[in-house]
């Protein structure tokens, strides 16, 4: 059972282009049986957010390869990926690398 | 579960864990290691000694903007001064952007820009006008292959005006990765064998050029800018959709996955591979109309250009180049060894 919560989702690295090119979102995630973990907040962001070509941002249930995501700065890899467990104030960054440099 | 400290400080918690040592560090220690490492990229293949004149190839992008960031950092310790140069292909809507974002980083950066425009360089044939060119001419455009030769050249020549010594390129572990799969697919002998190493030394006077981002993988690249703030420009290039390094591109994304060093892994075989003696290069000679490093009797550029002048834009493209008459005349239009005239603009 989770309890809503209030997280920012920022996009940059050329993903806001998806977003209506908004590159911060201050998001209210509401109460849901399930708990909010990255998996489920990819969920809700393809539902809520997203606004053109999905598939260029996910894939299967987790972001497509080539989008790197920073949960409060730091790499979701260290913090279990999609099982992590959002908090309250938590912020979400997605960066797509997926252009030329 | 937060975050674990990070391994170098052990201060601030880590930011994120290096690809290939696995080690967990805080966002100032990653950009410290990450510049010590371009550091010793350049020291130890001696790429750019105290003196030089560096043209960064500066296109508003992630890599060339991390490059030209780190390079004026590393520039007093080095003794080297830096130049940037930005080419423009004549893209609408895509480089004048593009631009925009090199000359704020220019004043940023107190760093002298000079840009070189394809529409001057080559005979009023800007990349635009290629693409039309080569439209509907079967399978994918192509215009990709002419921009990354023609690109080359209008870098040496923007390069020469500033009086460098040196071009250095923002290319990253996974283009280089992209690089070595593309000629593999397209049984591209001779780049596979030419590819490696730290750069062209610079042959038949070209200038000497290097790439001191080449181990340091995309991911790095986009994670220093992230924690250095960096400003570039993220926008794909419109033709980009068409360009065969997009399948190169997918399918190491999808290799990374699965295997993390499968980067870096290629990158490292690729340079150790011996061609068989059939497969070898031919020495290079000088082009017949440009005096540019050739394998054949043109250039490719000169080749390409050739190609377009004619209505033929297929003509240089893929091996053979059946059709080529190399002995053709120079003083045609779209000769980049002549100074450009009033403007050829291509009719089609």
């Amino acid at each position: 059972m989770a309890a809503p919560l209030s997280v920012e989702v920022e996009f940059g690295g050329g993903a806001e282009l998806l977003f209506d090119g908004v590159k911060k979102h201050q998001v209210t995630l509401p109460r849901q049986e399930e708990p909010w973990d990255i998996r489920n907040l990819l969920v809700w962001i393809k539902k809520n957010l997203l606004k053109e070509r999905p598939e260029l941002f996910i894939q299967g249930d987790s972001v497509r390869p080539g989008i790197l995501v920073l949960i409060n700065d730091a790499d979701w890899e260290l913090l279990g990926e999609l099982d992590y467990q959002l908090q309250d104030q938590d912020s979400v960054l997605f960066i797509s690398t997926l252009h030329g440099g | 579960m937060p975050a674990p400290p990070c391994t170098s400080c052990h201060a601030a918690r880590a930011a994120l864990r290096r690809p290939r040592s696995g080690q967990a560090l805080c966002g100032a220690c990653f950009c410290s290691a990450f510049e010590a490492e371009v550091l010793h990229t350049v020291l130890a293949g001696r790429l750019l000694p105290p003196g030089a004149v560096v043209a960064v190839g500066a296109s508003g992008g992630k890599d060339s903007t991390v490059l030209a960031h780190v390079l004026r950092g590393l520039a007093p310790r080095l003794g080297i001064s830096l130049q940037l140069v930005a080419v423009d292909e004549g893209i609408g809507g895509y480089r004048d952007a593009a631009l925009a974002a090199v000359r704020r980083q220019a004043a940023r950066w107190e760093l002298p820009l000079t840009v070189v425009a394809y529409e001057d360089l080559f005979g009023g044939w800007t990349m635009d006008a290629v693409a039309r060119s080569t439209a509907g001419s079967g399978r994918s455009r192509s215009c990709c292959t002419f921009c990354g030769v023609l690109r080359r050249r209008a870098l040496e020549e923007g390069a020469r005006r500033v009086g460098a010594t040196h071009i250095v390129t923002g290319h990253n572990a996974d283009d280089m990765a992209e690089t070595v799969l593309m000629n593999f697919l397209r049984g591209d002998t001779g780049r596979l064998a030419r590819g490696g190493g730290l750069g062209s030394p610079g042959e038949g006077g070209a200038l000497p050029r290097c790439r001191p981002l080449q181990f340091a993988s995309q991911k790095e690249v986009v994670l220093y800018a992230h924690f250095r703030r960096l400003d570039y420009f993220s926008e794909e290039c419109v033709y980009a959709p068409e360009a065969f390094r997009g399948h190169a591109r997918d399918l190491l994304k999808r290799l990374e996955a699965a295997r993390p060093s499968a980067v870096l892994d290629l990158v490292h075989s690729a340079e150790r591979l011996a061609l068989a003696a059939s497969a070898r290069p031919p020495r290079p000679g000088a082009c017949s109309r440009c005096g540019a490093l050739a394998s054949r009797a043109l250039c490719q550029a000169c080749a390409l250009l050739d190609g377009l002048n004619r209505g033929r834009p297929r003509l240089a493209i893929g091996k053979g180049r059946r059709g080529l008459d190399e002995q053709a005349t120079p003083g045609t239009p779209g000769d980049p060894a002549q100074t450009p005239t009033p403007k050829a603009v291509p009719t089609f």
